[in-house]
């Protein structure tokens, strides 16, 4: 490799390096610091980077690089803390081992272990998903501190602008400041609670990344990954590890299994029937079984298990035809049964056509309301159309379905639906 | 809750090999992140071997100070616990006491009770 090259290739490295280690350390730097010092916490972290990115531009990256990193945002860290630099004051825990030179130091090493990191990341992510703050906020704030990325690459994954998101970050780091969320575990009595609100948001964060047909897909498969690699951590922790989690991690390993067989070269969807299960990735589905095992160790049922139980049907299906699609129309059932979702009623009425005949698909989906202006209602309908031999019923839904969408990989699926109604 | 002193004296530290010593700042860490945890020390700090004394009404700066080694005060501590038995029961987990050291407990007195 010449001189440039090389340099690329460490560029890039540390740029990965930079997006995984920021979010430890910022979660590390605020468990210590205290959330009204997240600001400042977050300015080690980007001085250590640059620093970093100083030295290492110039010769080799050392052999451990985070461990470099830590020192670096640790000693900083240390003189701030010592020149009492900090700008809000410290109030918690920790304070009286901050203040003395007995137990500074050995405070800060024991911060940045393995297993307090975990607990670090933890803690943010409860005061991430705490109840008082939106969904919306929720998922900012994770993809900020936990996940290291930009508000511009933030405002690239969800089509907003960078400022857009920065004022969102900012507002909520108010809220969480002004209600004074601490970055704790919640009592037991509300963990349970707790832990649903985060693994709510991790799986809206995930489907962002998954549903999306963004022009930009790296970011999108950037999102799953994060959410994937923050519900992993969350097995990783004895508190909440718990069935809900592991079956929501299957999901996840399912879904993304099949990520490379759902576009075409040219960026078009390529629907499940059509898919080549020869290329769904096999390593995840296995994953996907071993995650859905260990959910079953508890007595009760999650949505999550019934969506993860439906989604290993589908991944451990040979072909589309010898899908067990009565067993799946089963945990529809039950999955209807609790969410009384118009989406699941719409997903479950294809089931339904698939065990039951098409003709009473359609039925189920002519009576559904409040799914009018709903694309994959109307397209789902239309191809149910299509295959009763009803074209012009089907053209119509088709037709109905384009005024819906604002995705043109989602456009190009419906007019070649449509195409073959003429 | 009642506050008192430690007073770290003495302790031969420098009699031990470098591992050993090691291992004895180690335990001190331990002791005292222990503490810290438990919410119990709420102060204090290690005191370097060298320093200044100033003296009475003149105010004459000499080196010092100059005590035998074993009488050498290397830190002091602050601890907030029930009673005085409580802080010498808690006491006696010290490190200090391992390497021959002393450790001297005081109220911390309370101003108007004089």
């Amino acid at each position: 490799m010449d001189q440039h090259s090389e340099n690329k290739e460490t560029a890039k490295a540390i740029d990965h390096l930079f997006r995984q280690e920021a979010g430890k350390m910022v979660a590390v730097l605020t468990r210590i610091l205290g959330f009204p010092n997240i600001e400042q916490a977050e300015d080690i972290v980007q001085d250590t980077i640059l620093k970093a990115l100083e030295i290492w531009k110039y010769g080799k990256m050392p052999e451990h690089p985070e461990a470099w990193l830590y020192r670096t945002a640790k000693n900083q860290a240390i003189d701030l803390i010592r020149r009492k630099k900090i700008r809000h004051r410290i109030e918690n825990d920790l304070t009286y081992l901050l203040k003395s030179e007995y137990t500074l130091v050995p405070t800060i090493e024991d911060m940045f272990g393995e297993n307090s990191i975990k607990d670090s990341q933890l803690r943010m992510m409860f005061a991430c998903c705490h109840p008082s703050i939106t969904q919306e906020q929720q998922i900012t704030l994770i993809l900020k501190t936990l996940c290291g990325l930009s508000p511009k690459e933030i405002g690239n994954a969800f089509l907003s602008n960078e400022e857009t998101i920065r004022k969102r970050i900012y507002r909520t780091r108010e809220k969480i400041a002004e209600e004074r969320i601490p970055l704790e575990f919640p009592s037991e009595g509300l963990l349970g609670e707790r832990l649903e609100s985060i693994l709510r948001t991790l799986y809206l964060l995930f489907n962002e990344g998954y549903n999306s047909s963004h022009p930009e897909r790296l970011i999108r498969e950037d999102l799953c990954e994060e959410a994937m690699r923050l519900t992993i951590l969350l097995t990783e922790q004895q508190q909440t590890s718990l069935p809900q989690t592991y079956a929501l991690l299957a999901l996840m390993c399912y879904q993304t299994s099949r990520f490379n067989t759902r576009l075409d070269d040219k960026g078009l969807i390529i629907l499940l029937q059509d898919q080549d299960r020869g290329r769904w990735n096999q390593f995840l589905i296995s994953k996907g079984n071993e995650y859905l095992q260990l959910s079953t160790s508890g007595p009760a049922i999650h949505d999550f298990h019934l969506e993860a139980g439906i989604a290993s049907m589908h991944a451990n299906a040979g072909s589309y035809e010898n899908t067990d699609w009565k067993l799946i129309l089963g945990l529809y059932d039950e999955l209807f049964l609790r969410t009384q979702s118009p989406v699941v009623a719409l997903n479950r009425a294809l089931v339904i056509g698939e065990v039951e005949g098409y003709e009473k698909a359609i039925r189920q989906l002519e009576a559904m309301k409040g799914l009018e202006e709903n694309c994959y209602y109307h397209s789902s309908l239309g191809e149910m159309y299509r295959k009763t031999g009803e074209k012009e019923k089907a053209k119509k839904h088709f037709g109905s379905a384009l005024c819906f969408t604002s995705s043109n990989a989602e456009t190009e699926l419906i007019r070649r639906k449509l195409q073959d109604c003429l | 809750m009642e506050k008192f002193l430690y007073l770290f004296r003495g302790g031969n530290n420098s009699e031990l090999s470098p591992d050993a010593l090691q291992a004895h700042l180690q335990k001190w860490q331990e002791w005292m992140m222990k503490l810290g945890k438990a919410g119990i020390f709420v102060g204090g700090e290690p005191l370097a071997r060298t320093g200044k004394q100033v003296n009475g009404t003149k105010k004459v700066v000499t080196d010092g100070p100059f005590v035998e080694a074993k009488e050498m005060i290397g830190g002091y501590m602050l601890v907030q616990v029930k009673n005085m038995d409580e802080a010498i029961e808690i006491s006696k987990g010290c490190p200090i006491l391992e390497v021959d050291g002393k450790l001297e407990i005081r109220p911390i007195q309370k101003m108007g009770e004089m």
